[in-house]
């Protein structure tokens, strides 16, 4: 095992916009190949390859580029696409600011997970396809005037499930946010804990919230972000226990799948079931923002919690 | 009729041969007195499940754990502890009697029980939801807990559930946000707290009441991310292939003893916990008050330090580099416990 040392390079986005962040140098001969944004999840395209996207729910082609300045959602109807973790921190934090942790950090089959695909082989495939090492990224960058601790999921990677690495990515982020006095930002995109990890995984709800607790003690914010989809061992961890709980429209969040409760109930679920609109009609979460808005309503909501802590943020503790 | 698991087969068949005999004496051996074949049978009987017991799979355990006779958290309440009082609801919106709680005494100890409870026929089983606890059962118990916590009682949670219920109202009262409150608030809990998965450990269901300073397992209980069934049918795509699931996700005591999930096995009678329930409530009484006594060694934020590093140790991962430049100061190896000396 190398040990590389610090250097600075890009996120990885179109047009290298730079960014302080300590990879492997693996990690940046990939970024140099593919400079594009690779970590959208793959989709079928009807007409001329890499170029054109139809939307999933208007039906609308677009020009990949427009759908991609639009932060991945649909300008006709908008339809919130997924979005690769490194692009959405890209569109969060201001320029240069963004400081990856743990970015060599990687998952082990501990359990020498046999079965229908090995979790080995499982892994390769998505370090590969999203050119990630796990499903979250965490680190601190700014945002506003504000330092803070953000963590964001992708979906892309696993279905964006919670194991070993994505517990403890999110476990040292909030720490250092206790340590340093910051507000934490965590945007969930994720289908639950990781069946490869076994009771691994389950364990890291348990680390997480108790890594919040803490910093609730020391009276920081946290906000807690939902995407499509949020469900089930995030949801019944992190996820659920922000100050403030935003949600993108039309997201899919929940506790158990929508299929295993039609088949326990067996009685047909409302309309809208499980839709960040459904949430916030039964008051469980704060509100809901656009991609577009996010940024600016996140900014807006530390201006309040970081009341008298506005020093300490912008020195880092 | 006695409700039988497959591989206890052997054994169901030579307790009948023992029973023909009992009834037709006339029928015995010619070789062997009566007394002397019934010793035999019985001697064989003894061995056979010895055997089968020695030689269980992850799946044999699994449907002991869901044994329809096996004991259950008020089954317990009754042969562990005395003086058993129930309290009741959420003090929000219902009682939900697939999780109870209530104050009993451990041995001189007082302490507060709360258990998830299947019910042991077709109705009780549809009142308690076959121990699938809803958001109010979450929040009941957090009331009970936090009401312990001001007091001093010390907290006795037994597990036993294939997880939180998956219904329309369930998600409308938010169980997700159920379970993640008491994740964090049962890390800020001052009294010990004891665990034991006594039967199903399903997923964030049993994580719910489940953060302690020690967790026990019993011997044929397990503890899963996932349910073996809804593994298979994601990975396999055949609910079928749930025997592999159990295998593959390593659930048994044994295992989670191995991957250090677990404090502590606590032995069952052979033939299961259900095959001799005051031997199990013994033993079952032994391990609690034996670890209950060792925490009340401990000051109780010694005791939240101590709970806090047991679950930030759990995780497996590989890093080509120890640190970050910015998160130096929430490394686990320097400052673990953020409580102590951050800020
Ligand atoms: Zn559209």
């Amino acid at each position: 095992m190398a040990t590389t040392s610090f250097t600075k390079k890009t996120l990885g986005l179109e047009n290298g916009e730079p960014a302080v962040t300590p990879p492997t140098t693996e990690t940046q001969a990939n970024f140099l190949k593919k400079p594009k944004l690779a970590a959208a999840p793959p989709r079928k395209r009807d007409i001329p390859e890499g170029l054109w996207t139809k939307c999933k729910k208007c039906g609308v082609m677009m020009y990949d580029k427009e759908l991609d300045d639009n932060l991945k959602v649909c300008p006709k109807c908008q339809y919130h696409f997924p979005i690769a973790a490194r692009e959405r921190i890209h569109a969060l934090v201001e320029t240069c600011s963004f400081e990856e942790s743990d970015a060599s950090m990687e998952s082990v089959d501990i359990l020498q997970f046999t079965g229908a695909s090995s979790y080995t082989s499982k892994l390769e495939q998505y370090k590969k396809s999203t050119k990630l090492k796990d499903a979250v990224c965490t680190g601190i960058g700014r945002m506003g005037k504000y330092r803070v601790a953000l963590g964001v999921m992708d979906f892309g990677f696993l279905g964006g499930s919670m194991g070993s690495v994505v517990g403890e990515r999110l476990t040292r982020l909030i720490e250092a946010a206790t340590g340093k006095g910051l507000p934490v930002i965590i945007i969930s995109a994720s289908g639950g804990a990781r069946m490869y990890e076994g009771t691994f995984s389950l364990m890291q709800l348990a680390k997480t919230c108790g890594a919040l607790a803490y910093h609730a003690k020391a009276k920081l914010p946290y906000l807690s972000v939902l995407t499509n989809p949020t469900m089930a061992g995030v949801m019944a961890s992190f996820a659920a226990v922000g100050d403030l709980i935003l949600a993108e429209p039309g997201a899919m969040i929940g506790f158990a799948g929508p299929r295993v409760i039609e088949s326990t109930t067996q009685s047909e679920l409302p309309p809208g079931f499980q839709t960040a609109e459904f949430l916030l009609e039964h008051g469980l979460i704060d509100a809901i923002v656009p991609r577009g808005e996010m940024k600016a309503r996140l900014c807006s909501y530390l201006e309040y919690l970081m009341v008298g802590r506005e020093q300490l943020a912008a020195l880092g503790g | 009729m006695k409700y039988q698991l497959d591989f206890e087969r052997p054994i169901l068949e030579l307790q009948r041969k023992l029973d023909d005999l009992k009834k037709h004496p006339e029928d015995h051996s010619l070789s062997v007195s009566f007394e002397e074949e019934v010793a035999a049978i019985e001697k064989k009987i003894e061995e056979t499940r010895r055997q089968i017991f020695a030689h269980l799979s992850p799946w044999d355990r699994i449907k002991i754990a869901r044994h329809p006779k096996r004991p259950f958290t008020l089954d317990y309440a009754e042969s562990v502890f005395t003086d058993f009082s129930e309290l009741h609801g959420d003090r929000l919106f219902a009682d939900d009697p697939a999780l109870v709680g209530g104050l009993a005494k451990l041995g001189e100890q007082k302490v507060l029980l709360i258990g998830t409870q299947k019910g042991r026929d077709t109705k009780e089983n549809i009142k308690r939801n076959f121990g699938s606890a809803m958001p109010e059962g979450y929040r009941k118990a957090l009331r009970l807990m936090k009401m312990a916590d001001k007091f001093g009682l010390p907290i006795i949670s037994l597990i036993d559930t294939p997880g939180a219920y998956p219904g329309i109202g369930a998600e409308e009262r938010h169980v997700a946000e159920a379970i993640a409150v008491n994740l964090r608030e049962m890390m800020l809990l001052e009294v010990p707290i004891v665990a034991t998965v006594i039967g199903e450990g399903g997923s964030g269901g049993a994580l719910g009441i489940g953060v302690a300073d020690r967790v026990l397992i019993l011997e044929n209980a397990y503890y899963s991310v996932i349910s073996p069934e809804g593994c298979a049918a994601i990975l396999w795509k055949d609910r079928a292939a749930a025997p592999k699931a159990a295998a593959a996700l390593r659930i048994t005591a044994k295992d989670l003893s191995e991957l250090g999930l677990v404090d502590e096995i606590v032995p069952e009678p052979l033939g299961g916990a259900h095959n001799n329930l005051p031997d199990m409530a013994q033993m079952l009484k032994a391990a609690l008050i034996t670890n209950l006594e060792a925490l009340k060694k401990h000051t109780g934020s010694e005791r939240l330090k101590m709970r806090y590093q047991k679950y930030r140790a759990y995780g497996r991962f590989v890093e080509t580099q120890k640190k970050t430049a910015g998160l130096e100061n929430g490394d686990s190896s320097t400052n673990g416990f953020p409580g102590a000396g951050a800020i």
